[in-house]
This record gives structure tokens, sequence and C-alpha cells, in this order.
């Protein structure tokens, strides 16, 4: 019998079990994540076999360089995070909080050059509505690859803004030394949320932007 | 997982560096043409490429139990049937998916 931490719930045996729990826990709400997103790529792959030659040029409409800096911001977002759950196993209490906000920071910087875009998707009337206008024969064709691009890039955009409120959260806590060495499951299960979403934009990049590139 | 990974800082480098690069490479590949889906394959490729880097060395499954590796495969295997599923269905369907692509390309319809 290992002895009881302050932080041990009363229903657990140990730590160790309380960990576990939490860790296989998250990863049951990760595998509910990859079927939310699911959804969304089986319908893309159904409508982009449909209309293959739309999607490849309502794509090229994106913009390749600012989808490119995003993917390696976030890329980086993801290596800032595992260093700050590095730093939170390691008991070093100031680095976890400067990965932290740097992890927040590009958050950010992320979530700004996403705005940028949106706005400009707005300006060159790519939204879905009654003001959409695509010039070519794929009109209807090519309003539903942006309904797709809104929904997924938007979803994508959701979680990442909860991601920051987390990592709020989580800087808060750390100012006030709640995690250790011992303790510091929050911060772990953060860092698996904030990489999962990294991932989901690794396949959103490629399917959104670089479909028609060498057309 | 019973006890904290020790995954150095080095490996965490190394990873990141690894997805820059593969980042970079699926640009400059969307931008040859490879015939037919090819491009597809390769830009998917590379994307699972990546995820595997991170679930396995940013998320530590591969330093965890077997069970996290259940748990960490079980949504992708979800997936696997939900895509797989739907386009065996789509993809062997000649006739419907002739009659729209016409009609995609003689009309625009609403």
């Amino acid at each position: 019998m290992s002895k009881v931490e302050s932080f041990q719930a009363h229903h657990f045996d140990d730590v160790e079990q309380q960990h576990e729990a939490s860790w296989l826990g998250m990863w049951v709400f990760l595998a509910t994540e990859v079927m939310f997103f699911g959804g969304m790529f089986a319908g893309y792959f159904v409508y982009r076999h449909w209309y293959l030659q739309a999607f490849a040029e309502a794509s090229n409409h994106l913009d390749v360089l600012l989808g490119g800096i995003n993917t390696a911001v976030l890329i980086c977002s993801s290596f800032t995070m595992a260093l700050g759950v590095h730093c939170a196993a390691a008991n070093k209490r100031t680095a976890l909080i400067v990965f932290l906000v740097l992890t927040m920071v590009l958050g950010t910087v992320f979530l700004g050059i996403k705005f940028f875009e949106y706005h400009s998707k707005f300006v060159e009337h790519l939204v879905p509505g009654s003001a959409f206008a695509f010039p070519g024969l794929f009109e209807r064709q090519a309003e539903i690859f942006f309904s797709f691009y809104f929904a997924m890039t938007g979803m994508h955009a959701v979680h990442m803004i909860i991601g920051i409120g987390l990592l709020t959260a989580l800087v808060l806590k750390a100012k006030r030394a709640r995690f250790s060495a011992a303790y510091h499951t929050p911060v772990e299960l953060t860092g698996l949320y904030w990489h999962f979403v990294d991932i989901v934009w690794i396949f959103l990049f490629p399917l959104l932007y670089l479909l028609g590139r060498h057309l | 997982m019973k006890s904290e990974p020790h995954v150095s800082r080095r490996t965490y480098a190394l990873v990141f560096l690894a997805l820059l690069v593969l980042t970079g490479l699926t640009t400059a590949i969307a931008f040859l043409d490879l015939g037919g889906s090819i491009n597809t394959m390769v830009a998917l490729a590379i994307a699972v490429g990546k995820a595997l880097l991170v679930i396995l060395y940013f998320m530590h499954v591969r330093y965890s139990d077997r069970l996290t590796w259940v748990f960490a495969a079980a949504g992708f295997f979800w997936l696997l049937i939900l895509i797989g599923g739907t386009m065996d269905d789509v993809l062997t369907r000649p006739s419907l998916s002739a009659n729209t692509e016409s009609a995609s390309t003689q009309s625009q319809p609403r």
C-alpha cells in the first residue's frame, strides 16, 4: 500500500490507479473526437470523389502559403507543449509556465492567421450563402467545398480556442504551484488534447489546401 | 502507463524537425503532377506518418502500456470503418457517379 498523497481522490486505491484512470479516460475522449471529425472527413471524401474537378479548382483559391505557415506554427506549438509536459515532470515550474505561455501564443498566432484567411474569403465572395460567387462551371460544387472548408477549419478553430482556455487554467494553477513531478496529470492530458488538435490540422492542410496544386 | 516516460529533449527536437521537413515535403510534392490519384495517396501517406510521429512521441504512446495502445488505436480503427465503409459504396457505383459527373458539367444545379 503506497502512501496517500494530498492530490489523491478517495475513490482510488493509489495515485498510480488515479493517474491511469485519467490517462485512459482522456484517450477514450480523444477516440470520440476522432469520430466527431471523422464524420466530416468521410463527407469530404464522398463529395470530393463526386466533384473532384470542382474541389481541386476551389482548393486553389485557398492561400497555400498561409496554410503552410499555420501548419508550421501548430507543429511549433505541439513542440512547446511537449516540452511543457517534460518540464512539469521534471519539477521545473518556471520553465513549465514559459512553455505553456509559448504554446498559447503560438495557438493565438494560428487563430490570427486563420481570422485573416476567413476575412479574405468574405471579401472574395467565397463564403457559402447568397453572396457566394465562383468563376467557371462549378459554382455550386465549389460552394460545397467551401462549406466543408468552413465547417472543418471552423470546428478545428473552436478546438484551438478551448485548448487556449485550458492552457490559461494550467498557467494559473502552475503559478500557484499546484503541479509537481508527482502530480501534473492536467498538464499531461491537456498536452494530449493539444497534440490531437494538431493531428487534425495535419490532415486538413493537405486535403483542403494542397488538393489541386498540381493542376 | 506505469511511470513517467523519460523522453529526452533531443528526441522531441528530432521529431519536431521531422514534422517540419515532412510539411515542406508534402507542400512541394503537391505542386508536381504525379498522375491519377497518386498525389492524394502521397499526401495522405505523409499525413499519416506525421500523425504517427505526434502520437508515438509527443503523446508518449510509444512508451505506454498495451492498454493505451488499444485505446489509442480504437478511435482510428472505427474511423477506418467509417470512411472505408462509406467509400466502398461510393466508389463502386459507376452509374450514379457518372450521372452526378454529367450533371455537374451540363448545368449548375441549385
